[in-house]
């Protein structure tokens, strides 16, 4: 029994050992405790927090664009979408069947779809297809039942009614670019998009609104539980601008056929009420993502769809520049409008021979009839006895040769040379030559047909300085637009032109059209109301030798399309009190009385019938 | 003893204290499903109920008739355990489960109660002068390494070292001297090297190296400490509120219905609430203390301290593991975590428990086994 004594001492003894060590530790367990619940408690109380909070960014309505009068220029167009959650579906397969008999799916929608599920979590919901029509909706809504996990989204996407018409005056939105992402919480949104060209690229921030944001509970694998506080963001404002949506339609339309640009200009506020180029491209196309055919047909059409000719198209202005060398002899009193030349068909100086466009010649020419009549050899003379620097000075003061820093991005300065800047950049001395050319504004002349707009506005607007502008005013409502606008108009400083000149230059125009030797006298208004006076330009591009003139010119229909020449007109109206200017240009198009002026005729008719007071 | 007579004999008060600890269970399963009965409280409770009968009956079962199936029992144990090691259900990465049609049996939680009875078993007449020769220890450590081994090859490294601890602890009870531990200790010190190299398994690597450093895969095993702290710790003294615990019921906190409970109940319950669970295993503890005490046969005294030892060391991993004292091993926490089989084996052993306390004065003679008193 002493035995079994000394084995029940040892139990008890080690048993009683144990049971202290057990109350030991489970103190040390509360010891713990009281450190992680009371000690750090703040700490983890803000950790849990953040676990459970999370932000979230609310996208504004991106403002609109608008003409002068408020007419949809760039809206947002409600986006039909069809959507799915993954974890909803139980069998893909069988609902991409069911699926692709209401719409089409292309190969690469499902293989974004595939790699949106491997990339996303699984309650996510995934973008199948986008931009549905009315009929496809409806009858995925009735068949809701039998598509698990697919519904319907409404979101927003830019919309521009007129299409191409609009396209060089609005630009295009697209996504942001890699390089972008930082700069706006907005740009983290998935499928974001900013103006990356035209209006939409210049008040992009204006048009773009502020983000707002809500705070929602999350759980730990992101899924929104409920809101908890939200702050609205700022919606975009609405830009105005110049641009009268109707003409600008129509300008568009008349030019479609053609590589050409168009300008129509308020000759006082300086108003761009059209502003086309052409061949143009559509921008819905941009922002609902352009497949890789239709980028490269964009690309490697030869007329240059992207290229906004308007304002970034540089051209020799041919006759349409004669205006600014009569009025920099009159103002130097080289001419009066009393002195004439004899126009023999040609003018000769040293070797060379200089022709005129009339090959027997126009005869006896004052300043108004040359203009009428654009003879070159008159305007040889006179540019010959004026050098090159006075007739570049005086196109610098009606705007050519600079840029006017307009919304639009990829203005193009154009080209005034003078005897400097010829030694500057061609490192030789100028030609007496080359100035004959400048007098009948070819050779190194260049101007884009918003220069030429402008500088028709300052010749018949009185020698005001005229610059031109897109934008009306950015607001949310138009009776603010117009009271801030009428306050800044009208005070542009003179260019110090005598009136009495501007005022023979301005009827030599009306010469132009209204007189039966003037060179678009076909082309004119019959109506008193609306008629109207400019100047032609024919621009050759290519040399025409000695040989073919013996044989006869060759005519522009026989030539290949980017050989013929290029047509201009710049036109003003009405007559009487000038209010509208118009340029344009069509890049090979033959002659600029035949095919420049009544385009610009019917433009000029358009924008003064439709034109509210 | 009529059956009458031997309930009238079971203790009371400690029966009423598992109820009271598995109701707080009960109340945190339905926390854990979102303020729901299904689909874990509910289960629970009836699995509950059918563990209390099978107690009952444990315990007033004769004592003897323990002691003469408690090998049978442990062997049942092993066999079993071959049978999922050779054609057991795969589950969490581990193969733990038989399925027994309408409940999968996890026999590591049978062999917890079956290597008490076998150790008490073999020590129960055994003088003190054998406990300390070598040949005569060597028995029981076989019957502790074997079934380590088949079930840290599921693998199941928590049930492993509470097997192993559990079986030390009671060669440690009676009587084998310290020497013998410290020899096992330097032993066991130059096995790891083999064991960490051709046993351990890499997410068990893995779940050992992140505990001793955190902040080294914080996505993934730390993430899972992290949280539980994050979770206990934003609790504080009164706890955010039956059912509104952030972290547990917004997914951050993995396995809120079975390994991490405690973390749940301390979210929400706060300090003042972990206390409580705590101080109702102490009570637990003192009175298995205290059976253990009164029992006059040294088989029943050392089933009470299995037992007793077998339970804390459920608690203390489990809570130290979600507070991050120990490394995550994957232990349940006795009476509150969803799980049948622990459930079972827990029962079972506590009317173990209960039949030494109700045949505490049971004299108990080396002819009521086999075996021989030696």
């Amino acid at each position: 029994m002493s035995r079994d004594n000394e084995r029940h001492k040892t139990l008890s003894r080690r048993s009683l050992f144990l049971f202290g060590g057990q109350i030991a530790l489970l103190s040390g367990l509360v010891g713990r405790m009281y450190y992680l619940q009371v000690v750090e408690s703040e700490k983890f109380k803000t950790l849990a927090d953040e676990n459970r909070i999370s932000y979230r960014i609310i996208a504004p309505k991106r403002g609109r664009i608008l003409d002068r009068y408020g007419r949809l220029m760039a809206i947002n167009k409600l986006n039909y979408r069809v959507m799915m959650v993954p974890e909803n579906v139980n069998d893909l397969k069988q609902i991409l069947e069911k699926l692709t008999r209401i719409i089409d799916l292309s190969r690469y929608d499902l293989l974004r779809l595939k790699r949106d599920i491997k990339r996303y979590r699984s309650f996510t919901p995934i973008l199948l297809k986008e931009n549905l029509e009315w009929d496809k909706i409806a009858k995925i809504e009735v068949n809701t039942e039998q598509l698990e996990g697919i519904f319907i989204d409404v979101g927003e996407q830019r919309f521009y009614p007129s299409g191409s018409a609009v396209a060089a005056v609005c630009g295009y939105v697209s996504q942001v670019t890699d390089q972008q992402k930082k700069t706006d919480p907005l740009f983290s949104i998935p499928g974001f998009k900013v103006g990356k060209s035209g209006m939409e690229k210049f008040y992009d921030i204006a048009l773009r609104g502020k983000s707002g944001s809500k705070q929602i509970e999350v759980n730990a694998f992101g899924r929104q539980i409920r809101e908890l506080e939200k702050r609205e963001g700022e919606e975009g404002k609405d830009v105005w601008l110049t641009i009268d949506l109707e003409l600008q339609k129509y300008v568009s339309q008349r030019l479609a056929r053609e590589s050409a640009s168009c300008v129509v200009m308020d000759i006082h506020k300086g108003d761009l009420l059209a502003l086309v180029s052409t061949p143009s491209f559509d921008p819905n196309a941009f922002n609902r993502g352009l497949t890789k055919s239709e980028w490269q047909k964009i690309l490697n059409n030869s007329r240059n769809p992207l290229n906004n000719k308007a304002i970034s198209g540089q051209y020799a202005p041919g006759s349409t520049f004669k205006m600014v060398v009569a009025l920099a002899a009159l103002e130097k009193g080289i001419i009066s409008n009393r002195s004439n030349y004899f126009c023999t068909g040609s003018l000769e100086l040293g070797d060379s021979i200089f022709h005129c466009w009339k090959k027997n010649g126009h005869g006896k020419m004052n300043m108004i009839s040359a203009i009428a009549q654009s003879c070159d050899v008159y305007f040889y003379e006179v540019a010959k006895r004026l050098g090159i620097d006075a007739i570049s000075s005086m196109a610098r003061r009606l705007g050519l040769g600079q840029i006017f820093n307009i919304e639009l991005s990829g203005e193009a300065k154009g080209l005034m040379p003078t005897r400097e800047w010829k030694k500057k950049n061609k490192n030789s001395s100028w030609q007496q030559g080359e100035t004959l050319l400048a007098g009948i504004g070819q050779g190194l002349i260049l101007a884009t047909p918003l220069q030429l707009a402008v500088m028709t506005s300052r010749i018949v607007n009185g020698g005001k300085a005229v610059t031109p502008r897109l934008t009306k005013g950015i607001s949310l409502n138009k009776s603010d637009l117009d009271s801030s606008n009428n306050s800044k108009l009208g005070n542009f400083k003179n260019i110090g032109i005598n009136i009495t000149n501007l005022d023979l230059v301005k009827k030599s125009m009306s010469f132009v059209t209204n007189s039966p030797q003037g060179t678009a006298f076909r082309a004119r208004i019959i109506d008193p109301k609306y008629r109207f006076g400019g100047k032609t330009g024919t621009v050759q591009v290519r040399r025409i030798s000695a040989e073919e003139r013996e044989i006869g010119v060759k005519k522009n229909k026989d030539l290949e399309w980017h050989e013929r020449d290029h047509a201009l007109f710049v036109g003003y109206a009405p007559l009487s009190n000038p209010r509208y200017v118009v340029s344009v240009v069509v890049e090979h198009g033959g002659g600029g009385s035949t095919v420049a002026a009544p385009l610009a005729r019917d433009i000029l008719l358009k924008v003064q019938k439709t034109t509210k007071s | 003893m009529t059956i009458g007579q031997k309930l009238l004999q079971i203790n009371w008060v400690f029966v009423l204290l598992i109820c009271l600890t598995a109701s707080v269970g009960f109340l945190m399963l339905y926390s854990a499903s979102n303020g729901r009965m299904d689909p874990w409280a509910t289960r629970q409770i009836i699995r509950f109920f059918i563990g209390l009968t099978l107690m009952l009956i444990v315990a007033i079962v004769d004592i003897r008739v323990w002691l003469k199936y408690a090998y049978v029992i442990y062997f049942i144990a092993i066999g079993l355990l071959l049978v999922v090691e050779f054609g057991g259900i795969i589950g969490m990465g581990a193969q733990r489960w038989i399925n027994f049609g309408i409940f999968n049996l996890q026999p590591s939680e049978i062999m917890k109660v079956a290597i008490i009875l076998a150790i008490a078993r073999y020590f129960y007449a055994r003088r003190l002068v054998y406990v300390n020769s070598f040949i005569h220890i060597s028995m029981p450590l076989v019957l502790i390494i074997f079934p380590a081994l088949l079930i840290l090859r599921q693998p199941d490294l928590g049930t492993t070292i509470l097997l192993v601890a559990t079986g030390l602890t009671m060669l440690f009870l009676v009587g084998v001297k310290l020497w013998f531990f410290a020899v096992g200790l330097v032993l066991s010190i130059i096995a790891c090297y083999p064991i960490w190299n051709f046993v351990l398994l890499d997410y068990q690597k893995s779940r050992l190296l992140t505990f001793f450093d955190p902040g080294r895969d914080p996505l993934g095993a730390g993430y899972h400490i992290l949280q539980s702290k994050i979770a206990l710790g934003s609790g504080g003294i009164f706890g955010k509120g039956f059912l509104k615990g952030s972290q547990s019921h917004l997914s951050f906190l993995p396995e809120k219905h079975t390994d991490f409970i405690f973390t749940m109940l301390a979210e929400e319950l706060g300090l003042i609430g972990g206390l409580a669970l705590i101080f109702l295993y102490l009570l637990m503890l003192i009175y298995a203390f205290a059976i253990s005490v009164r029992c006059r046969n040294h088989f029943g005294r050392l089933i009470c301290m299995g037992v007793s030892i077998s339970f804390f060391l459920n608690i203390f991993v489990n809570i130290s593991m979600v507070m991050g004292i120990l490394p995550i091993v994957g232990m349940p926490l006795p009476l509150i975590s969803y799980g049948g089989s622990a459930m079972m084996t827990l029962m079972f052993s506590f009317g173990l428990l209960l039949c030494a306390f109700v045949h505490r004065d049971t004299h108990i003679s080396p002819g009521d086994s086999e075996g021989r008193y030696i």
